[in-house]
C-alpha cells in the first residue's frame, strides 16, 4: 500500500540485503543489573518480528535500544547496514507505537496523524493527502477532528499506528500495543495489525508479553529471559522445538521430568529413566549419551487420555493411572493423571463422544499414550527449572 | 419513595456545602466585595478640606484620569508587568520542566532552594536588592571593575531595575503553578515526539508547551496581577522615572489626602485587570464550549 521507502533522512535502503535490523553483542546496564546481556539478533526486511519475554526480560530495553531513546552499553546497532547505535531517535526512519498509544491529547486526530509530516516541513498539501489516505486505511475519517480523550482505546489504538505509518518508516516498532485493550477488541486489533503489516510491507518488531499474541502474528519470535535470547525462530518453531527448559515453560504449557538417558534404542530414540515413573522412549535430535541428565518435556495436548488400554505401538509410550484433577474449560478438559510418584497434565479436545459416553471423571482408572516424537529432550546443565 | 428519599438526601448535601461554603464566603463579601465597592463609590465622591470624603456625587475625580500623564503610568505600568510575565514565564518553563524531570532527591534540593528567600521578609528582600543595585552597591563595583559600566552609569532607580527586581521577586509565583502542571505532564509525550522526528526543542514547545498550558495561564495570572498593583518595587528601586500605578495611588492617599483621586485609580487599575483576567478564563471556556458544539453536531446530524 504504500510506496517503499527508498530514501528516509539519508538512509539508503539496499534493496539487495536482507537484513533490517542487525543487534551485534548489544549490552545495557541500569545500575548493576544487566537489562540486556550480549544480545545479538538480525531481523529480515518486511519482517514481523516479535520480542516474547516476561516483564523484566529487557524486552522493552530492546525495543528503547532500537528507537533511540537508550544508548547501549557496549555492541553496535544496524539498521539496513548503517550503523545507528549514536543516531538521536529524530533522525532514525524508525517510528514507535506506544504502549500506551501517547498521542498529543492538545490536538485532533487529524493533527496527531500530521505531526511527524509537519516536522519534516512537508508541503500543507502532501500533508492533507497523506493524513487523509490514513485516515481511510484506519477508518477514522469521521473522527479526524477529535481530540484523543474522546475516542475509544481500539481507535487510539489506530490513530497511533497511522501516526508512526505515515512517515514511511523503514522500521515500526510496537511496545506491547494491545495491553489496554480487552480480549475481543484485543484479538480483533490483532487481526487489524498482521493486514495493515501486510498492506505496508515494512519490518514490523512487537513487543509482548502475550505468547498468544506473538504467536498468531508472527514470522518470527525472539525469547528473552534475564536480558539474554533463548531461542529465535518461528512461532512453529519455538513451540514444537524449544531449545531451553525456560522457553518449553514459557511458551504453552508442559510436563517437565527430570531424567536420564539410560539407554539409546535404534539410533534415534533414547530411553529415559525418570525416577519414581516408568522409562520412557524419547525422540533423541539433541545426540545425547547414556547417562546425560535431561529434561523431558511433554505438551499436554499431545497425550491422549483412554479409558481402554491402548493398543501396542513400538513407538508410543503407555501409561496407566489415575484422574487426580478435572478442569472443564469448555473446548477442552485439563486432566491431571497421576502415574507413581507424578502427575501429568494432559488435555482433551471435545468432540461428540462427550455428550453419548460417560466423561472421565476424578479417581477414574485411565491409559495415556504419546508418541515418541512428541517428547523432546532438553539438556539439564546449569540452567536452572522456574 | 425512593425519589423522595433521593431527593432529602441532596437536600443535606446543599446544606452541608452551604455550611462549608459559609465562611469562605462571609470573609470575601466583608473583606472584599464590600471594600471594592466602598473603592468604587470614593471615586465619585469629591474631597473635603480635611482630607476626607466629601459630600454629594462628582465625576470630576473620573475625568481627571483622562489626563494624558496618566495614560502614560498605566501604560508604563501595564507594559512593564507584561515584560515581567514574559521573562517569568520564559525562566520558569525551562526551571518547570527540569524540576519534573530530575531525581526525587534533587527536585526536594532546588523546590526547597525556591522556597528558601520566603523565609526572609519581602520588604527586607527588597530592600536589599537597593544596596545591591546602590552606586555604592557591590553589582555597580564588579561590573565597573569588569568595564563592563562607566561610572556614570547607574544601576539604581530605572524602570529596568524595577523590571529586574519584580522578575525575581514574583518568579516562584511562576515555576510554581508550571511545576505542577509539569509534574503531570505525560513525558511518553516527548518521546513520542522524538519518535516522530522533533528535535528536543521542537518536542519542547510543539509538545511540553501546550500540555501545560494551563499552569502557564495560572501562572500569566499569578504574576501579572500582583505586578499590576506593585508599590513596594517601584517605590525602593524605581525613583521618579520606573514609577507605576501603585505608587501614584499611595501619593494621592498619603501625601495629598485625596481619597477619591486615589479610589478612581484603583477602581480603573481594577477593570483594566479584570478585562485581561476574564479573557484568560473565558477563552479555555469558549473552546470547550466550541467542542461541545462540534460533538453534538455528531451525535445528531
Amino acid at each position: 500500500m504504500l510506496p517503499p521507502a527508498t530514501e528516509v533522512a539519508g538512509f539508503r535502503a539496499v534493496n539487495s540485503m536482507k537484513e533490517s535490523v542487525v543487534f551485534e553483542h548489544v549490552s545495557k546496564k541500569f545500575g548493576n543489573s544487566f537489562a540486556l546481556d550480549n544480545v545479538s539478533l538480525a531481523i529480515d526486511k518486511g519482517e514481523f518480528f516479535s520480542i516474547l519475554g516476561p516483564s523484566g526480560c529487557g524486552k522493552t530495553t530492546l525495543l528503547r535500544l532500537l528507537a533511540g531513546f537508550e544508548s547501549p552499553d557496549a555492541g553496535r546497532i544496524y539498521l539496513d547496514g548503517k550503523d545507528i547505535t549514536d543516531l538521536p531517535p529524530n533522525k532514525r526512519p524508525i517510528n514507535t507505537v506506544f504502549q500506551n498509544y501517547a498521542l498529543f491529547p492538545h490536538l485532533s486526530i487529524w493533527e496527531n496523524i500530521a505531526f511527524g509530516l509537519r516536522i519534516a516541513k512537508k508541503s500543507a498539501q502532501e500533508i492533507k493527502s497523506e493524513v487523509e489516505r490514513m485516515l481511510i486505511l484506519i477508518q477514522m475519517t469521521s473522527h479526524a477532528h477529535k481530540k484523543p480523550d474522546q475516542i475509544s482505546g481500539g481507535q487510539k489504538q489506530r490513530v497511533a499506528i497511522a501516526r508512526a505509518l505515515v512517515n514511511h518508516p523503514q522500521v515500526l516498532l510496537l511496545d506491547e500495543p494491545l495491553a489496554a485493550l480487552d480480549l475481543k477488541l484485543r484479538q480483533k486489533m490483532l487481526l487489524e495489525l498482521d493486514l495493515i503489516h501486510d498492506n505496508v510491507g515494512i519490518t514490523f518488531v512487537f513487543v509482548t508479553h502475550d505468547q498468544t499474541e506473538a504467536m498468531a502474528v508472527s514470522d518470527k519470535i525472539a525469547i528473552l529471559h534475564k536480558g539474554k535470547v533463548e531461542q529465535i525462530g518461528k512461532p512453529i518453531q519455538i513451540y514444537e522445538a524449544p531449545t531451553s527448559s525456560f522457553v518449553a515453560d514459557f511458551i504453552g504449557d508442559t510436563n517437565f521430568l527430570n531424567g536420564d538417558v539410560i539407554l539409546k534404542v535404534q539410533h534415534d530414540y533414547s530411553l529415559i529413566h525418570v525416577e519414581n515413573f516408568p522409562n520412557i522412549l524419547c525422540f533423541n535430535d539433541k545426540q545425547l549419551f547414556k547417562n546425560d541428565q535431561v529434561y523431558l518435556s511433554i505438551r499436554p495436548e499431545k497425550i491422549h487420555i483412554l479409558r481402554d488400554k491402548p493398543p501396542f505401538n513400538a513407538l508410543h509410550n503407555q501409561f496407566a493411572g489415575i484422574v487426580d484433577d478435572m478442569i472443564y474449560k469448555g473446548d477442552h478438559t485439563h486432566f491431571g493423571v497421576r502415574i507413581e510418584g507424578h502427575k501429568i497434565s494432559v488435555t482433551q479436545q471435545h468432540s461428540r463422544f462427550l455428550l453419548d459416553e460417560k466423561p472421565i471423571s476424578w479417581n477414574d482408572s485411565v491409559w495415556i499414550w504419546w508418541h515418541a516424537d512428541d517428547g523432546f529432550m532438553l539438556e539439564r546443565t546449569s540452567k536452572s527449572l522456574l | 419513595m425512593r425519589i423522595f428519599l433521593l431527593d432529602k438526601h441532596i437536600d443535606k448535601e446543599t446544606a452541608t456545602e452551604w455550611v462549608l461554603t459559609l465562611p469562605s464566603l462571609s470573609w470575601l463579601l466583608i473583606f472584599f466585595l464590600v471594600p471594592t465597592c466602598i473603592i468604587f463609590t470614593y471615586a465619585f465622591k469629591p474631597t473635603d478640606l480635611d482630607g476626607g470624603v466629601g459630600s454629594g456625587w462628582t465625576f470630576s475625580t473620573i475625568q481627571i484620569l483622562a489626563d494624558p500623564h496618566y495614560y502614560l503610568l498605566i501604560w508604563h505600568t501595564f507594559w512593564l508587568s507584561a515584560l515581567t510575565t514574559v521573562i517569568c514565564l520564559a525562566l520558569s518553563l525551562p526551571i518547570g520542566f527540569q524540576l519534573a524531570t530530575v531525581s526525587k532527591n534533587m527536585r526536594r534540593v532546588l523546590l526547597l532552594l525556591i522556597v528558601v528567600p520566603f523565609w526572609t521578609s519581602f520588604l527586607i528582600r527588597i530592600f536589599a536588592w537597593k544596596t545591591v543595585l546602590h552606586p555604592d552597591g557591590i553589582l555597580k563595583r564588579l561590573l565597573e571593575a569588569l568595564h563592563l559600566i562607566d561610572d556614570q552609569t547607574t544601576l539604581l532607580y530605572h524602570s529596568a531595575s524595577v523590571l529586574l527586581v519584580m522578575v525575581y521577586a514574583y518568579l516562584p509565583f511562576a515555576v510554581f503553578p508550571i511545576y505542577a502542571a509539569a509534574s503531570k505532564f505525560n513525558f511518553q509525550l516527548i518521546e513520542a515526539a522524538l519518535d516522530l522526528g522533533a528535535t528536543q526543542r521542537q518536542a519542547f514547545f510543539k509538545v511540553f508547551v501546550p500540555g501545560i498550558m494551563k499552569g502557564i495561564l495560572t501562572a500569566m495570572v499569578m504574576v501579572f496581577i500582583p505586578a499590576v498593583g506593585a508599590y513596594v518595587i517601584p517605590d525602593l528601586v524605581g525613583g521618579s522615572s520606573g514609577e507605576m500605578v501603585g505608587n501614584k495611588i499611595a501619593q494621592r492617599t498619603f501625601a495629598e489626602r485625596n481619597l477619591p483621586q486615589a479610589s478612581a485609580l484603583s477602581a480603573l487599575l481594577g477593570v483594566s485587570i479584570l478585562i485581561p483576567l476574564l479573557i484568560v478564563t473565558w477563552l479555555p471556556h469558549r473552546a470547550k464550549r466550541a467542542e461541545v458544539k462540534v460533538r453534538n453536531r455528531e451525535t445528531f446530524p
